[in-house]
């Protein structure tokens, strides 16, 4: 913006709450809008984010997820995206800073089908505040790939809306339900453009990637780059060991891919779900565990699945916690919370 | 302020705020909403915090506004609308905004303004987004059932400041919000009332084309009947009374110079204002008041008359 590169305005919001506020106000004026916020400043916008969603407002936020206060950490973990896994947000989850612009230029697109608003998470520090080559697109193509829709209800005097009504117990339920009809269709609609995206500029990545699955009989199922990638180094090495090791990567956390996750993981004896985030007091303490454990109950798989926490406040995660956490699947295959990497 | 309206007979015709609302019977904010609608005219946008207006007027599938209009949150109408002005500049930029000279206005009650939606209140007028936003000040959290505010006068009964043998209302004075728009450098900020249509109307016209320059603001002094415990025919005349009485001085700060206007230019002579006492005595939430605590109200008044007769000298 400061070359005149970009034609657009930039608002210099004094928090969060108004940041999401202001790119409400901006979309629902029919403007394109951007906002990236992480940790204290996710937590401080969450009452908009219910709000962003709930008037289908196809705004795109990046996420550099953080740990949350107390005590304050300015490094990475996944309690700040966690907390706000619900509010009927579409959220991806990238690995790579090319996987991060790429599904941003997907964001819009699905945004703007489905009238919902996308996150896109990636870890806060790991990828934000390192450095990796990023191949970019042709402007143009990505113009062509992102056509401006008319949408048919914004603010605008020629044809007056309210937006933001009183519901009353007779209309607010139709609210909600709508939005659960608009989540599923997400799930198809992101496919779609993912593979779309695929064929225009030759990356996809699928709603679940998966490393050396085909044969695997023990698998790790997390999220993020950092804990993807020492996965997979991890199974590499078990491999060698004479483990059938795989790993499975959740990229679409909301809608949840609940088939696709449970077809990756049909073959194998063994799982472990590996969070970066903490559910105090629940049943499992890992969000994506109790994730995987609703789909697998409610298909009738019933297997050995570990959660394993890890990660938490950027504690480092070495390939040979990884590793370990094969030899256990394979040794002592069981259904537990296991906290990895702290000091008890 | 520039006078766009001379007469009763030169007030804008064309009604914007429909009737069947469900705004209480004497609702002082409702008599603001009419006005302030028919001036802005329709080429405008409506940003509206949460409180009394927005719930009594958008009552899903029904609205009463004919403008188009959106209510976010309690907070933020201010940021709010800061998005829908960005967004009118950038489309109209690039050629996709149809609806030409466009105005953003943010209504907001005084919970919306003085406490939860201070913040976003000041980083609006900061960042000089051309947005008029306009305060309807009721003195109280009226919807959700009388309780107090950062604008609550002192003494005031509230349901959660009540009278007791101990505590006699509300503790604490009314906060000055005007001091902190004008501390902003806004190229203007008014007070008006809606039992002074004329001088209401010019001040939201002349606020709404300096919109041009930035933000503007005004103030205007809204009775509510459940919440000041009056009969609903009495909302004009009180609010006529806090003004005479000097207890809601009509000003204006336009760029940097302060003018009272008509009545309240005689009253910075203590004698031409009428006794505090007429415009308590109608309210039920002031009848617990003694002599002596009406004394004190009219000293701090006093005190703040001095302060405006020095704002007025700069």
């Amino acid at each position: 913006m400061a070359n005149g590169e970009l034609n657009a305005e930039l608002i210099h919001v004094e928090s969060e709450h108004s940041a999401l506020s202001a790119v409400v106000g901006a979309s629902a004026a029919g403007a394109r809008v951007f906002t990236a916020t992480s940790s204290q400043g996710l937590e401080l916008a969450h009452e908009i984010l219910h709000i962003a969603s709930a008037m289908r407002l196809p705004i795109v936020m990046a996420v550099p997820t953080r740990a949350i206060s107390a005590p304050i950490s300015i490094h990475n973990d996944y309690s700040d995206v966690m907390n706000a896994r619900d509010t009927g947000w579409v959220i991806y989850i990238a690995a790579s800073a090319q996987e991060v612009y790429d599904t941003i230029i997907q964001a819009y697109r699905v945004a703007e089908t489905v009238n919902l608003p996308v996150m896109v998470a990636y870890d806060g520090f790991l990828i934000s505040h390192t450095v990796e080559p990023v191949e970019l697109n042709n402007e143009e193509e990505v113009r062509r790939f992102l056509p401006r829709s008319v949408r048919p209800y914004t603010l605008n005097p020629k044809r007056p809306v309210t937006m933001g009504p009183l519901a009353s117990p007779d209309w607010y339920y139709e609210f909600k339900y709508q939005q659960v009809l608009a989540m599923k269709e997400a799930y198809k609609v992101v496919k779609d453009v993912d593979a779309l995206y695929g064929e225009k500029f030759g990356r996809s990545y699928g709603v679940v990637e998966t490393y050396k699955m085909e044969d695997a009989e023990y698998a790790i199922v997390t999220y993020g780059g950092a804990a993807f990638g020492n996965a997979k180094a991890a199974a590499d090495i078990a491999r060698e060991r004479g483990i059938a090791a795989g790993v499975v990567r959740v990229r679409l956390y909301r809608p949840f891919p609940t088939m696709d996750v449970l077809k990756v993981l049909e073959g194998v004896k063994a799982l472990a779900v590996l969070d970066r985030a903490i559910m105090f007091g629940s049943p499992a303490e890992g969000p994506l565990y109790k994730d995987i454990a609703t789909a697998m109950f409610m298909h009738g798989v019933d297997k050995p699945a570990v959660n394993v926490i890890h990660g938490i406040g950027q504690r480092t995660m070495y390939v040979e916690d990884m590793y370990k956490i094969y030899t256990m699947l394979r040794e002592n295959p069981r259904k537990e919370v296991v906290f990895m990497g702290v000091r008890v | 302020m520039k006078v766009y309206f001379r007469t009763l007979k030169d007030l804008p015709r064309e009604e914007l705020f429909a009737p069947g609302h469900r705004m209480c019977a004497g609702c002082g904010a409702a008599i603001a909403m009419r006005w302030i609608t028919k001036t802005i005219g329709p080429n405008a946008i409506i940003a509206n915090a949460t409180g009394c207006v927005e719930v009594t007027t958008t009552p899903y599938p029904e609205t009463a506004w004919m403008h188009p209009y959106i209510h976010v949150a309690f907070e933020n109408a201010a940021a709010v609308a800061s998005g829908v002005e960005a967004a009118i500049k950038t489309l109209k930029r690039k050629g996709m905004w149809d609806a030409g000279d466009t105005k953003v206005v943010v209504i907001a009650g005084d919970g919306g303004t003085y406490d939860i939606g201070l913040q976003s209140l000041s980083g609006m007028l900061e960042r000089r987004h051309g947005v008029l936003y306009i305060l309807y000040d009721n003195e109280a959290y009226m919807n959700t059932g009388i309780q107090r505010s950062g604008s609550t006068p002192k003494y005031a009964w509230t349901t959660t400041t009540p009278v007791g043998t101990a505590v006699r209302g509300k503790i604490q004075w009314k906060k000055d919000i005007m001091g902190i728009v004008m501390a902003h450098r806004v190229p203007y900020a008014a007070t008006a009332s809606i039992a002074y249509i004329l001088d209401m109307v010019n001040k939201i016209k002349t606020a709404l084309e300096y919109t041009e320059e930035g933000p503007t603001f005004l103030h205007i002094y809204a009775p509510c009947v459940p919440g000041w415990r009056y009969p609903e025919n009495k909302t004009v005349e009180i609010a006529r009374l806090a003004v005479e009485t000097g207890y809601f001085p009509l000003y204006e700060w336009d760029h940097g110079k302060l003018r009272l206007n008509p009545p309240s230019n005689n009253h910075l002579d203590k004698t031409k204002r009428k006794p505090l006492k007429e415009f308590l005595k109608l309210q039920g939430r002031f009848a617990h008041l003694t002599d002596e605590e009406i004394a004190e109200l009219e000293e701090e008044l006093d005190a703040y008359w001095q302060y405006l007769a020095k704002l007025q000298t700069l």
